[in-house]
């Protein structure tokens, strides 16, 4: 399985002499190779080739490419928050802060934020834990979040990014020396980078598959069963969970976590609750309430025992800046002497940006009624995405061929394609997967790029697409008109 | 322990011990250490925050001389940067006229390449593609016109992101196949532990104290022969300026470096990152890659090498805003494909820190509004290090006990001390090793935070400490003063 490199020493001495040159680094280790090529390369790759017809000129059906793959709302024409971006302006520039076009509350707070570097500018390092001040504030934020469960700064570790500390946690889990290979149970559907992520550090993954027919429930049977099948194969460790969904747009009910929190205390799982998209609740009847607050609430001994650690970060919610590259991750119940491993690491890494950190800081205490910067702060954001997927539920769910279930959460719609056997046919002609080869016809004739269900994970026989709804109104119904007319036509060719 | 213990056999719950345990957790992330923000930095914060309580210490502040943190130290960023990071940052200030218009067209330019003309939008993977193309365009001026294909450079979240993900993508095998990788003693610790955390095997090569911390090829030989016993040897690292020596390499050296790297077949990772910061009379920076085309198509077209450079230090120290970038040469087209995919998984780098490399890489010129201030402040910065290099050298030179080679480059002086034997012994005592007893002593009685020489390899029986060069001229001299006074004083009381 291991690409050995005593192959690379014999080639060397023999083929040195013979005059032929081969490389030094030619063999990766498996852990590289296994991660696998995105379904989303192959439609990039031909986005790109449509893009350059259409400046050279190439008439198509359409004048532009728009892009809903991904869950990056500023680049969908989501504006960035004024108050955030005024703050950050200050900080990086504060000749500004003299400046009176900037509101009240937007200079202190570059100020305040700035008094706490190193040499008063953001161009220092910031200490691996992030600043005390901000990372105290994060931790109150968290408390007032959970209803007043205690949150210990000391616990919260900051990042460039969700996946950055998750990438971080796995690899404290993964012990490569162990007789069997670390295993972690992770959902069908799932994101990529998560999966990826766990394949590039060794791990193996242990799917366990979401109810679709439940609004995608998570069934503690089903976790069993999926435990039950890793047995002799792999060592399971973990149990990784994302809530809200992605690309399923589930809220996890409080009963649902505490049947997750008692099967891993039963099973003796180390909890992995990525929580990125707690801000993003549309569901009338949904409330996102925290895995550590659920755990709390449950008491001893769950609540002394079970060791969790909870991801979020600055890329999504009202802020959506992904670019930034601000993540964090709260730990609960670990073994203190694994805490400090953790902390050892975290201080090699040491790479979390400046602005980043700060983003946090805005994030979780944003400007409060009375503050110059409130009113236009509160406006707009949360209504317009609830907009957005109620349209986006109707419209799918009003075409044949198309049924979604409810998105009570997230940034994405997943509904399912029951796509004509002749389209299955004509898909594995073209050597490509069913799903990808409705998205690759979409984005042929629609210009409209959106991800195949396949790219996630999803039952046998079962398909799916993927698009975000973190967009300005005007990307999403340019999007669902396209697919609307490109939909009625593909089922209507291949009936 | 014994509480949860109690409270289990309350509940009448089987008691059990932690999921994640120190045993069978990652043994690789138990050998990560990182001596620059180790127990030291950690006791100075400690201080710190006992001064902020109001105890009461034979000095007002902690200097924290350890890390190469320009902007704490009190080095001002550079106006046009900062201008243009700020016009990124909020667009809305592309109206002021307070802004200068080559600073307007840059950040212009930026935003344009950003999803949404945001710097919230996720770039691609290898970074924005402009600044690629500008990033090539500076290596090739740098290098006297030798051709640079943007394909090559990959953008990181900072240079250590780049070596860390070049090492993940270098070490493979097992037992006597797992990689070795040659790095230099003294070294930047990032390297050892990046190496310990991958598994890696680390072949130490000594620089030559003597010489003026120069490297010897008869020694990288001695070192390689000896590794070739127990591992496969397939990568030298070299750091240059160096850190924490300060050596320019000399281009003749340089060439030996390449021609051995050829011979025995190794991969060849330079760490250029101090590449501005050259002060000795005499010296110059030679570019890896430079002097690797210089040698010919049999050296240019065959070693494989990675060249690594930040945003971090040089004139700039924006140490914060994490950007960096490394440009792979002679790379076997299939493992680039590898390494793209291995940097998809962290997403994107920092967008912030990539539009301020494409600054570095795209400084105002000659006939532009900012060229004057910006050069001006380029060259205090520049002079002003050049100077402190010098004083350094002479003060420490000065001192009965401590010698110190000149400071060449970089911003480090890493001189060598004479400890009396009593003091080892007092050392032993103590459970520390000798140069951190003598740091440490020096920590409480001055406040100075140095890093001892252990935590960057020496020669067995020498003792080192490394501190920055970078705290204000004044304050620089009244640091040299208080550890001669200190050193006389140490020396005395074990004599």
């Amino acid at each position: 399985m291991h690409y050995c490199c005593f192959l690379n020493k014999r080639k060397t001495n023999t083929l040195k002499n013979c005059g032929f040159w081969s490389k030094v680094l030619i063999h990766i280790h498996q852990n590289v190779r296994s991660i696998k090529q995105l379904e989303y390369a192959v439609l990039a790759r031909r986005a790109n080739q449509i893009q350059k017809e259409l400046s050279q000129g190439v008439r198509k059906p359409y004048k532009e490419l728009i892009d809903v793959c991904w869950g990056d709302p500023h680049s969908m024409d989501v504006k960035p928050l004024t108050f955030v971006r005024q703050v950050l302006a200050a900080c990086v520039y504060p000749e500004l802060m003299s400046s009176h076009k900037l509101p009240l509350d937007v200079r202190q707070r570059a100020q305040w934020l700035l008094g706490r570097c190193d040499g008063g500018s953001v161009g220092s390092y910031l200490a691996p834990t992030g600043i005390p001040e901000i990372v105290q504030r994060m931790s109150e934020s968290i408390r007032s979040r959970d209803g007043g469960v205690p949150c210990n700064p000391d616990n919260i570790f900051i990042s460039p990014g969700s996946q950055w500390s998750l990438t971080n946690i796995i690899q404290v889990l993964v012990n490569n020396e162990a007789p069997l290979r670390t295993g972690i149970l992770t959902p069908v559907p799932c994101h990529v980078t998560t999966i990826m992520s766990i394949k590039s550090l060794g791990a193996a993954v242990i799917p366990y598959f979401l109810s679709e027919e439940h609004g995608w429930a998570l069934q503690v049977e089903e976790l069993q069963r999926a435990l039950e099948s890793a047995k002799g194969g792999c060592n399971p460790v973990a149990l990784y969970v994302i809530n809200p969904g992605n690309p399923a747009g589930y809220v996890q009910s409080r009963k649902s976590i505490q049947e997750v929190i008692q099967f891993a205390s039963e099973k003796r799982l180390f909890l992995l609750a990525d929580e990125v998209y707690q801000d993003c609740v549309y569901g009338k009847n949904s409330e996102f309430v925290s895995y550590k607050r659920v755990l709390a609430e449950m008491g001893p001994p769950f609540s002394d025992t079970v060791e969790l650690a909870s991801f979020h970060s600055v890329s999504k919610g009202f802020m959506g800046e992904c670019g930034l590259r601000g993540g964090y991750v709260e730990l609960v119940n670990l073994d203190p002497n694994v805490v400090k491993y953790i902390f050892n690491l975290i201080c090699k890494d040491s790479t979390t940006p400046v602005l980043a950190h700060f983003a946090m800081d805005l994030m979780m205490n944003p400007p409060r009624p009375g503050d110059p910067s409130y009113p236009l702060y509160n406006q707009v954001r949360n209504n317009m995405l609830v907009q957005n997927v109620k349209t986006a539920h109707e419209v799918v769910n009003s075409l044949p061929g198309f049924s979604c279930q409810p998105v009570e959460g997230g940034a994405f719609v997943f509904p399912r394609v029951f796509l004509p056997p002749r389209a299955i046919q004509k898909a594995k002609e073209e050597g490509m997967q069913p799903d990808t080869f409705y998205c690759m016809r979409l984005l042929e004739e629609m210009g409209v790029l959106v991800s195949p269900g396949c790219e996630y994970g999803q039952k046998e026989g079962t398909y799916h697409i993927r698009f975000c709804i973190m967009a300005s109104q005007d990307i999403i119904d340019q999007v669902l008109k396209r697919l609307t007319t490109f939909h009625t036509k593909f089922m209507k060719d291949f009936s | 322990y014994f509480q949860i213990s109690l409270q289990c056999a309350v509940n009448g719950v089987p008691c059990r011990g932690k999921v994640l345990t120190v045993d069978n957790m990652n043994p690789n992330v138990k050998r990560v250490e990182y001596a620059v923000r180790g127990p030291i930095v950690q006791r100075a914060v400690q201080i710190e925050k006992e001064l902020r309580e109001g105890v009461k210490k034979p000095f007002t502040e902690v200097i924290k001389a350890n890390i190469g943190d320009a902007h704490a130290m009190g080095q001002k960023p550079i106006t046009f940067l900062r201008q243009v990071l700020a016009l990124c940052s909020y667009p809305e200030l592309l109206e002021d006229n307070k802004f200068p218009e080559d600073a307007k067209k840059r950040a212009q330019r930026i935003l344009g390449a950003c999803g949404g003309h945001s710097i919230g939008a996720y770039s691609a993977s290898q970074g924005i593609e402009c600044v690629r193309q500008d990033v090539a365009r500076y290596i090739e001026k740098r290098d006297g016109g030798i051709p640079s294909n943007p394909d090559n450079i990959y953008l990181s979240t900072g240079a250590s992101d780049a070596i860390v993900t070049m090492l993940k993508l270098l070490v493979c095998g097992e037992g006597r196949d797992r990689t070795g990788v040659m790095i230099s003693i003294p070294q930047y610790p990032l390297y050892s532990a990046a190496l310990a955390d991958l598994g890696a095997v680390q072949i130490s090569y000594y620089l030559d104290e003597e010489k003026c911390w120069s490297l010897d090829v008869a020694e990288l030989r001695r070192a390689l022969n000896a590794a070739r016993q127990h591992c496969n040897p397939r990568v030298l690292c070299i750091i240059n300026p160096g850190n924490p020596t300060g050596q320019v390499q000399s281009r003749q050296c340089i060439e030996d470096v390449i021609r051995f790297a050829k011979e025995e077949h190794l991969f060849l990772m330079a760490d250029e990152v101090y590449q501005d910061n050259v002060y000795a009379e005499g010296c110059k920076f030679h570019s890896f890659k430079k002097v690797l085309f210089e040698m010919g198509p049999e050296y240019s077209s065959t070693v494989e090498m990675a060249s690594f450079h930040s945003t971090s230090k040089c004139y700039m120290g924006e140490c914060g805003f994490r950007g960096g970038y490394m440009e792979v040469i002679n790379m076997d087209p299939e493992v680039k494909t590898q390494l793209t995919k291995l940097v998809s998984v962290r997403l994107c780098p920092p967008v912030p820190g990539q539009a301020l490399l494409d600054l570095v890489v795209n400084p105002p010129q000659p006939d532009e509004p900012s060229y004057i201030t910006f050069m001006k402040e380029r060259t205090a910065v520049l002079s002003a290090l050049a100077e402190k290099a010098r004083l350094t050298e002479q003060t420490f030179n000065a001192v009965p006990g401590i010698t110190c080679n000149p400071v060449q480059g970089a911003m480090y002086t890493f001189p060598r001390i004479t400890l009396p034997e009593k003091a080892i012994d007092k050392a032993k005592e103590e459970g520390k090793v000798p140069d951190m007893y003598y740091c440490m002593r020096l920590l409480e009685e001055e406040g100075i935070c140095l890093v001892p020489g252990s935590g960057f390899g020496q020669r067995e029986g020498t003792f080192h400490f490394r501190m920055t060069i970078l705290p204000p001229t004044e304050k620089l001299k009244v640091v040299l003063q208080k550890i001669r006074d200190f050193h006389v004083r140490f020396t005395q009381e074990f004599s």
